[in-house]
């Protein structure tokens, strides 16, 4: 498998004054609100351990205040932490120097912001140029690159408008482009597509899907949105009050949630639709030699005509057209039913 | 009875100890001022000499060729044929009613504490929106400088510096420069936390994030500074006047002594029309600075 990229390790954060000495407090076991009530300090995060794998997109989900902007704001120190290490490459980013720390954030992350946080007196190219300018690049090279970028991303011919001109789904474009100009090896998407109406998101997530292809870079995503955490995440962490209450794969999550909090966050999801034909595989199954068949990774719901339409069980095929096994439609009734 | 006479008369200072004190503190201001002016005086010398020689090149110059310059700033600034036209005729009439010379001399003491004010006043705004302390000091002096009657300041001046040019620059200065060291740090101030966080999430140093980000974003907010800078500056030039300071003002002066109806009228219009040149121009500059925000900007 591949190697972790950003390890996290027991990390802190409380805002307010007293933070150093609450640690110990909410060590002992002190919780959220607690904290707020008696001591008066927020919070932030509560021992968060995770490892996110060089080249995967790693989505962090929780409701409101539940610590996931923090969480990603730590990962570039935006935030300092009260406890723990943000070890990146095996460098903890905790400890740099503050020129070390302007050289982390311009070459090694590029972040992308809910409210896209664009320069709204630069125009397009400027903005997209911004991280480019800032290392003090040759300015045909950056300018180059960013032109590339703006074509990237679909923006050819609005190089010379300014954001305010721009649709909120062009915006938000743009916050990408000018995150992928320095070609970081880590993208932090903070809500990115959260303030886009839905279609506009859709097309923004396929984008985003398309560019990792090519890319390979290590996305750590934020989200309040289930739907968009299981089309995006390769994992998804799940934060409450500041804890990491699960981090798994989107089956996990789904089929095994670790406690009432994620049990509800993944009631309402169409499981058919996000689920894979391998969750449901019957290994034991016998080939039906004149049966249909569907491919392995296929999301059970596009499967769903050919396995209601067939009276016998279906066949399927692994990427290389092995058989491995069968499905039938009390193994979709299963699935539907587990709760 | 001495306890009913304690609260009917306020327990004043004796005569003598307030007299006592008084002479002190004037006895030590003017032996500061006869051991310093000189010395204080002559750090304003490349001042003096670059208010002397601006004066000199309007007053100087062909009329109709400092009109030219004028009518170009102008347009230039505004992007009003109107406005341009309608200084063209305050411009001619200003000449022909024997005020040439003393709006030239106004001219320049504006121009002169404009720029001063600018070059001071940004660099105490930008000090102040960076630091809570710095802003905690410099508030309560900006509210002396302004609501300060501008006589009571100006004694200190004159007995330091004595009459002249340089005592009234200094004059319209201290009561013209808050309002562009306030708004410099509000525009500062102002600006989009998101927008910095995104700055700062790229990577950029302090100086960058000024000069790339506040700044220009500041840039309308400033400019509404300056231009109340400048009016503020227009006010003072009367009362500059009265310590020496040549212009529209000494005129005023005369006419508000002499009872002249008609040439404190006349004065006091040239002055009116160059404040609303001024007015204008500098907020339809700062205007179009701002463009990008309203998307008009192709």
């Amino acid at each position: 498998m591949s190697e972790v990229k950003i390890k996290i390790e027991n990390l802190y954060k409380i805002f307010g004054s007293r933070s150093k000495e609450l640690t110990q407090k909410v060590k002992e076991g002190v919780n959220k609100e607690e904290l707020l009530s008696k001591y008066n300090h927020v919070l932030g995060l509560d021992d968060i351990c995770l490892d996110i794998k060089e080249h995967s997109i790693q989505v962090v989900m929780g409701l409101s205040g539940s610590g996931k902007s923090t969480l990603i704001r730590h990962i570039n120190r935006l935030i300092e932490p009260t406890e723990g290490t943000v070890a990146v490459d095996g460098v903890d980013i905790t400890q740099l120097s503050k020129a070390d720390l302007l050289e982390f954030r311009r070459n090694k992350t590029g972040m992308v912001f809910q409210r896209f946080a664009l320069f709204p007196h630069q125009n397009i190219l400027d903005n997209v140029q911004f991280g480019l300018s800032i290392k003090n690049l040759d300015k045909n090279d950056s300018e180059d690159k960013a032109l590339y970028w703006i074509d990237k991303v679909g923006l050819n011919g609005f190089e010379n408008k300014f954001p305010n001109q721009l649709s909120g789904g062009m915006q938000q474009r743009v916050g990408l482009a000018r995150a992928l100009a320095t070609d970081p090896d880590i993208l932090l998407m903070d809500e990115a597509f959260s303030a886009l109406d839905p279609l506009i998101r859709t097309d923004m997530q396929d984008q985003l899907l398309d560019l990792q292809q090519n890319l390979n870079k290590t996305i750590m995503f934020i989200t309040h949105d289930l739907d968009e955490a299981l089309k995006l995440g390769d994992r998804i962490a799940i934060l409450n009050g500041g804890k990491l209450v699960q981090d798994g794969h989107a089956e996990e999550i789904l089929l095994n949630p670790a406690d009432e909090y994620v049990t509800n966050f993944v009631k309402d999801v169409n499981r058919i639709k996000v689920l894979k034909i391998k969750t449901i595989l019957n290994k034991d199954g016998k080939s039906n030699e004149t049966g249909p068949s569907v491919k392995i990774n296929e999301s059970i719901e596009n499967c769903l005509p050919i396995i209601l339409e067939s009276n016998s069980d279906i066949n399927v095929l692994d990427e290389g057209n092995n058989f491995v096994g069968i499905v039938s439609k009390e193994n979709v009734a299963a699935i539907l039913r587990k709760s | 009875m001495n306890f009913s006479n304690f609260f009917l008369s306020f327990p004043e200072m004796s005569k003598e100890g307030l007299r006592l004190f008084k002479k002190t503190l004037d006895g030590a201001y003017r032996n500061f001022s006869r051991e310093y002016g000189d010395t204080i005086e002559a750090v304003f010398d490349p001042v003096l000499y670059f208010l002397v020689w601006f004066e000199k090149i309007l007053q100087n110059s062909p009329w109709p060729l400092v009109i030219v310059a004028f009518l170009l700033l102008i347009y230039y600034g505004s992007r009003s044929i109107s406005l341009t036209i309608s200084s063209l005729f305050a411009f001619l009439l200003i000449g022909y009613f024997g005020m040439w010379d003393d709006t030239m001399s106004t001219v320049s003491i504006i121009g002169v504490c404009t720029i001063m004010s600018i070059g001071l006043g940004i660099p105490i705004g930008i000090l102040m929106s960076g630091s809570d302390r710095a802003r905690a000091v410099v508030t309560p002096i900006l509210d002396v400088m302004q609501t300060m009657p501008s006589f009571v300041y100006l004694i200190p001046v004159v007995m330091l510096l004595g009459i002249g040019k340089i005592p009234g620059l200094l004059a319209v200065i201290i009561y013209a420069i808050p309002p562009i060291i306030r708004l410099t740090d509000l525009g500062i101030r102002e600006v989009n936390k998101e927008v910095l966080e995104a700055a700062d999430a790229f990577g950029a140093n302090r100086m960058q994030k000024l000069f790339r980000v506040q700044l220009p974003l500041a840039l309308p907010t400033i400019f509404a500074g300056i231009n109340q800078t400048i009016m503020m500056a227009l006010a003072m030039v009367v009362i500059a006047s009265m310590i020496g300071v040549k212009g529209l003002g000494q005129p005023v002066l005369k006419a508000i002594t002499n009872q002249y109806f008609t040439m404190g009228l006349l004065n006091g219009l040239a002055i009116v029309a160059l404040a609303i040149i001024f007015d204008r121009v500098s907020q339809s500059f700062g205007k179009r600075m701002q463009q990008y925000r309203a998307g008009t900007n192709e």
